[in-house]
C-alpha cells in the first residue's frame, strides 16, 4: 500500500507546498511560481492515474497489447499550454503593478493602499 | 522505481523554491522543477505530455519569469510575520487529503474506475473510426475536440490579455533610438550568436515535424507552437526585440493568431454544413476516414498556429514593455547628468 500510494502522497506535498508559497510568502513573482508548483502536482495526479502497469504509451501497435490510458493525458497536454498562457497573463499583471506602486512586495502594496484611503478620508470629512 | 526517485527529486526542489530568498535561483529551479516532471510524465508512459512539459515548463515559462524579473528586481524581502497560520492552514489540508487517498485504487491497478468508463472505446475502435494509431491525438482532435477549441480559445484569450496590459504605442524616432540601443547591446557574444544562427533553422523543420508527425508519433499543434515560438524567442533574445520584430512583423502574427482560432472553427461549421454534428468530421469527405484525417490536419494547423503567434506576442509584449522601462530611465539619467 506504502507503494501504491506513494505518488499519491508526493502530489498532496507538493500541492501543500505550492499553497504555502501561495499564503504565506509576499512577493509576487513567488506567489506565481506556487501557483506553477501547485499546478503541476495536479497534472503528476492525473497521469499517474492514467498508468497502468506493464502498459505501454497510448500508440497503436500491433506487438503492443496493454496501452495506459490516454484521457488524462489529453486533458494534461491542453492543461499545460493553458497554464502557461494563464501565467503570462498574471505576470503582466505583475509588471503593471511594479510599474505603478514601485514594488511587488504584498505588504508594501497594502500600506500604500492604506495610506492612500486614509488620504482620501480626510479629504471627504474637510468637505 | 525511477518514478519515485524523480519524485522524491521534486518535493527536494520545492522545498528548494520555499526556502530561496533570491528571484533569480527560485526561477532557475522552477525550470528544473519543469524538466523532472516531463521526466516523471515519459516514465508513466505520456510521451506527449512530456513533450509539451519540456518545452512549457523548463522553456517558455522560465524565459518569461526572467524578463519579468529583470523587470522588478530579484531580491525578495523577508516577511516579518510569523508564518504559523498558513503552515497550520497547509498541514490540516494535506491530512485531510491523506485521509482522502486511502481507498483511492493503487498505482498501476488495470481494473481502477478511471481505465473502465471510455478508454477502451478509445484504445480499441480509433484505428477503424479515426485511422490514426497515436491515441491522444484521435483524442485530443476528434473525439474531444469541441473541449481542445475551447481551450484554444483561453489561449487566444490569454494572449489578447497580456497585449492588452503591456501594449504600448511609440513614436518612429524612438522606435529607431531603441533600435541603435538594442544592436549595440547585443553586439556582444558573438559565438552564442553565430552558434544559434545555425541552430534556428533546425529548431523551425523540428517544430514542422512534430506538427505533422502528430498522428503516428508524440506530436502535434500544441508542442509544435511551443517549438516554433522558441526559436523565434531565441533569436529577439541574441539579436534584440527590433530585429525579431522585422523577421516577424507584430501585427501579422496577431492576425495569425486570429486565424489560427478561425481557422479551427471554420472546420467545425464545414462540418455543420455538410449535414453532421459540429466538429464531426466524417462528413468532410465521402469517406469517413479521410474525413478523420482531413479535419484533424486542420484543426491541429489552427492550434499550431495559434500558440505559436500567441507565445511569440506573448514575449514580445514583455520584452517591449522592458524596452521602454529602460530607454526611460536612461532619459532620466541624461538629465540628471
Amino acid at each position: 500500500m506504502l507503494i501504491g500510494l506513494f505518488n499519491n502522497w508526493v502530489v498532496i506535498v507538493l500541492m501543500m507546498s505550492g499553497l504555502y508559497i501561495v499564503i504565506a510568502q509576499g512577493n509576487l513573482i513567488k506567489k506565481l511560481v506556487g501557483l506553477t508548483i501547485f499546478q503541476t502536482s495536479v497534472f503528476i495526479f492525473y497521469i499517474s492515474m492514467a498508468k497502468v502497469s506493464g502498459g505501454s504509451a497510448p500508440i497503436l501497435d500491433q506487438e503492443i497489447s496493454v496501452y495506459s490510458n490516454p484521457l488524462p493525458h489529453v486533458l494534461i497536454l491542453t492543461a499545460i499550454v493553458v497554464g502557461i498562457a494563464t501565467t503570462a497573463l498574471g505576470l503582466s499583471l505583475v509588471v503593471r503593478i511594479k510599474e505603478s506602486y514601485g514594488t511587488i512586495e504584498e505588504e508594501e502594496i497594502q500600506q500604500q493602499d492604506n495610506l492612500q484611503n486614509q488620504k482620501e478620508n480626510k479629504v471627504e470629512v474637510k468637505e | 522505481m525511477i518514478n519515485i526517485v524523480l519524485l522524491s527529486l521534486l518535493v527536494v526542489v520545492a522545498i528548494g523554491i520555499i526556502r530561496m530568498k533570491d528571484l533569480f535561483a527560485v526561477v532557475m529551479l522552477t525550470g528544473i522543477y519543469g524538466l523532472l516532471s516531463a521526466s516523471f510524465f515519459v516514465a508513466m508512459d505520456a510521451v506527449d505530455v512530456a513533450f509539451t512539459e519540456a518545452a512549457v515548463g523548463a522553456g517558455i515559462s522560465t524565459l518569461l519569469m526572467l524578463v519579468v524579473i529583470t523587470m522588478t528586481g530579484r531580491k525578495e524581502k523577508a516577511t516579518r510575520h510569523k508564518p504559523f497560520a498558513a503552515l497550520f492552514v497547509v498541514v490540516i489540508t494535506g491530512g485531510l487529503l491523506v485521509y482522502g487517498t486511502l481507498d483511492m485504487p493503487l498505482f498501476g491497478s488495470a481494473d481502477a474506475p478511471i481505465h473502465n468508463h471510455v478508454a477502451p472505446r478509445y484504445l480499441n475502435d480509433s484505428m477503424q473510426e479515426i485511422g490514426i494509431p497515436n491515441v491522444v491525438t484521435s483524442v485530443l482532435a476528434s473525439y474531444r475536440a469541441f473541449d481542445t477549441f475551447g481551450e484554444v480559445v483561453v489561449i487566444f484569450t490569454a494572449g489578447i490579455g497580456v497585449l492588452a496590459m503591456l501594449f504600448a504605442h511609440r513614436r518612429r524616432e524612438e522606435d529607431e533610438k531603441l533600435a541603435a540601443i538594442n544592436d549595440s547591446m547585443h553586439e556582444k557574444h558573438l559565438v552564442i550568436r553565430i552558434v544559434t544562427k545555425m541552430l534556428i533553422p533546425f529548431i523551425l523543420l523540428f517544430a514542422l515535424y512534430v506538427q505533422f508527425h502528430g498522428d503516428y508519433g508524440p506530436g502535434g499543434g500544441f508542442q509544435a507552437g511551443v517549438i516554433f515560438s522558441s526559436a523565434i524567442v531565441l533569436y529577439a533574445m541574441l539579436f534584440g526585440l527590433s530585429a525579431a520584430r522585422r523577421v516577424v512583423n507584430q501585427g501579422f502574427i496577431q492576425l495569425m493568431a486570429a486565424f489560427g482560432v478561425l481557422c479551427y472553427g471554420c472546420v467545425g461549421i464545414a462540418s455543420l454544413l455538410n449535414g453532421g454534428n459540429f466538429f464531426d468530421y466524417n462528413v468532410l469527405s465521402n469517406d469517413p476516414v479521410a474525413g478523420q484525417h482531413l479535419g484533424i490536419l486542420l484543426i491541429e494547423w489552427g492550434v499550431g498556429v495559434t500558440v505559436a503567434s500567441i507565445m511569440i506576442i506573448i514575449f514580445f509584449s514583455f520584452a517591449g514593455r522592458r524596452e521602454i522601462q529602460q530607454y526611460v530611465e536612461q532619459n532620466k539619467n541624461k538629465e540628471s547628468v
